[in-house]
């Protein structure tokens, strides 16, 4: 029996070893791809000219997300690219024998969404996917991580990837959050603090009751934006909570393949002693609700504050990241968010597309209007998220708001569809990334989580949910 | 992939920090299909205005970094979005070698792929490098070595791990390798792991 224990990342790492180069990287086996319409035709024009093929293409599910349009769905896509380009990626799986969901499917949505939706994300699985927020699926116990074109192709063809081992952090979350402060707060706070190349090189594990409180919709939210801290991959040990949330799904173990399941996931913790590299604590149990400011999501205050002046940066380059900030989102120094009108509201994307951000939204929502200079968008992160949004009411109460109801894709999180925003636009987005220009040239996005949008669609402008519970 | 050996070249400064993947290709070009032909794309939305003209306020469309083919980089050069359009992009436009106290981690690997370097340097030595390039002055990359030249002759080495450095030098095809390598280690992977875990082949 092994005396050296071991965290969650290590014993992830050492189960998928096919080959250990005795130099701090190894060759490991890949059980799951996710495969999307961006990242995927490349790799699979490389098989096609090389006359390699798919070595397991039931390790692979396939589904239209980023490019597809919200609406009008009925209707074939308008933009020729767009069309190809989700044409291609049903040629591609077809030919080469992967299942894809297409456009029309019922359980067709984004693939983070998805893959835990149907039980195709696992514990203790390693899942890749050509997107870097696939350290959503870390909330299960998946090692699980993004990767480019390039690594699509080498593990479509050898299921293997040759990975450097990463260091491990631990974040302890404690406290339980407080009404009205959900997860993306948590996290929007966490990489406030670490910065957004904080943890670049480790695998993070969240820890703590602050975690074992959350419900798995939630710590999908935890995990999905480590990348924005620099981290390929975030983690949470699964526990009865995962169990449950899996049980019955349909790609999930089932009848004589569940109890060996289970007795296996449940090894799937960090030992008592095992060491990390670095942890971090952070309470939350007197967090306050979080918004981006900023270009970067670390650039993050609490929606009740100011945003920064330039001369409170520790270093001149500190000063010019603000003010440069500042400048992109014509903001001025020391101005309270409560006088940032906006005139977008995003909820969607596969930080917060799922089932709870569309209940916590639509209970600020109900029976109230959101201001007449805002235009409002409520994306599901799926069709069976929108199918259940709709068997629950949710739907009507987002309509009657004064929302549009839209079809499942990435939406207003990427831009690449038709959804794109015009320059000078001003967004409060429950998605996961406030980088310039990305929802659109010239857009200015405030990242924020579902609660706090919902306020803000109603306010006219950035809005503390606590006052509307 | 294309092999990287020495490179002697002008560097452009991008001193920003955190230029993201969506800064380097925005995600409206991402409905190209083709890894090819990306270059007019790379950092579009800095290189041109809005009526489509060139901004003369960009670097890489100023006289002596048109054709860079090293870019030396603010902190986290390559953070977020995976897409390997970004190093396509520059590739497209003859950029070889980036320098930078860190990158994101996917563009990195990314970069490697594609015979792309994308080394990482102490911030005083980056500082240096800075102002080599507001000066024009080349800079020397030599990967037997594993340094960097500057003009004024100083030597500063760069990290690389060794297989990696291998394979750039020699411009290996790493799914070939591992398709002719380890094929029967793969096979036993399998086989040990679906009689441990036979969940995870359920219905193969």
């Amino acid at each position: 029996m092994s005396t050296t224990p071991q965290t969650l990342y290590d014993k992830l790492w050492v189960s998928h070893l096919v080959r250990d180069y005795g130099d701090g990287t190894a060759l490991l086996y890949i059980d799951r791809q996710l495969v999307h319409e961006v990242s995927s035709p490349q790799a699979f024009e490389a098989l096609r000219t090389t006359g390699r093929s798919v070595r397991r293409p039931a390790a692979h599910l396939a589904v239209a997300d980023h490019a597809v349009p919200t609406k009008d769905r009925d209707q074939p896509i308008k933009d020729p690219l767009a069309r190809d380009q989700v044409a291609l990626l049903s040629r591609n799986t077809a030919a080469f024998g992967i299942r894809c969901f297409d456009l029309s499917d019922p359980l067709q949505g984004i693939v983070h969404v998805i893959g835990p939706e149907l039980g195709f994300t696992q514990p203790g699985m390693t899942l890749v996917c050509g997107d870097s927020h696939t350290s959503t699926h870390g909330a299960f116990g998946a090692l699980a991580f993004g990767i480019g074109a390039s690594e699509c192709e080498a593990v479509l063809a050898t299921q293997t990837l040759r990975q450097t081992r990463a260091r491990t952090m631990k974040v302890s979350l404690n406290g339980r959050l407080p009404r009205g402060v959900s997860a993306k707060d948590a996290i929007l706070a966490l990489i406030g603090r670490l910065g957004s190349a904080g943890a670049l090189g480790y695998a993070i594990e969240y820890a703590g009751e602050g975690v074992r409180l959350m419900s798995m919709e939630a710590r999908m939210t935890l995990c999905n934006m480590s990348i924005e801290a620099g981290a390929r991959m975030g983690l949470i040990a699964p526990d009865e909570t995962t169990f449950a949330y899996l049980d019955g799904r349909p790609m999930a173990p089932r009848a004589a393949f569940w109890p060996p399941a289970l007795a296996y996931w449940r090894t799937l913790v960090s030992d008592p002693d095992a060491s990390f590299d670095r942890t971090e604590v952070m309470d939350i149990g007197a967090l306050a609700p979080q918004t981006s400011w900023g270009t970067s999501p670390d650039q993050t205050a609490p929606v009740n504050a100011c945003t920064p002046h330039p001369d409170a940066a520790r270093s001149e380059a500190g000063r010019r990241k603000i003010e440069a900030a500042l400048r992109y989102m014509d903001l001025a120094p020391g101005q309270p968010f409560s006088e940032v009108t906006i005139d977008t509201v995003f909820i969607g994307s596969c930080t917060n597309g799922r089932i709870e951000d569309l209940r916590a939204a639509a209970g600020i929502l109900k029976d109230r209007r959101i201001a007449p200079t805002v235009t409002a968008l409520a994306v599901p992160g799926s069709g069976q998220v929108k199918r259940q949004a709709e068997a629950e009411g949710l739907d009507q109460v987002f309509l009657d708001a004064g929302f549009e109801w839209r079809a499942a894709g990435c939406s207003l999180c990427v831009a690449m569809n038709n959804d794109r925003l015009a320059p000078g636009a001003r967004c409060a987005s429950t998605s996961n990334r406030n980088f310039e220009g990305r929802q659109g040239s010239g857009v200015r996005t405030h990242i924020m989580s579902p609660l706090t949008a919902a306020a803000s669609a109603i306010a006219g402008h950035i809005a503390d949910p606590r006052d509307y519970l | 992939m294309q092999a990287f050996r020495r490179l002697t070249a002008r560097a452009a400064p991008l001193p920003d920090a955190n230029l993201d993947t969506d800064i380097i290709f925005p995600a409206r070009f991402l409905l190209h299909t083709s890894k090819t032909g990306l270059g007019p794309y790379a950092f579009h939305d800095r290189r041109f205005r809005p009526d489509g003209s060139q901004n003369p306020d960009f670097v890489l469309n100023q006289a002596p970094y048109r054709d860079a083919k090293i870019l030396i980089c603010g902190d986290n050069f390559g953070c977020g979005s995976s897409r390997e359009q970004a190093p396509w992009a520059l590739l497209d436009l003859g950029v070889r070698c980036l320098i930078s106290t860190g990158f994101g981690e996917i563009f990195a690997a990314n970069c490697f792929k594609n015979g792309m370097l994308a080394l990482v340097v102490s911030a005083d030595q980056r500082e240096a490098m800075m102002q080599d390039a507001a000066a024009a002055l080349p800079i020397e990359i030599d990967l037997y070595q594993t340094t960097i030249r500057r003009r004024n002759g100083a030597l500063i080495p760069f990290a690389m791990e060794p297989w990696r450095r291998e394979a750039l030098l020699n411009g290996w095809d790493e799914i070939a390798i591992v398709l002719n390598q380890d094929r029967v280690r793969i096979d036993e992977f399998e086989k040990r792991q679906r009689a441990q875990q036979p969940w995870l082949y359920q219905g193969e």
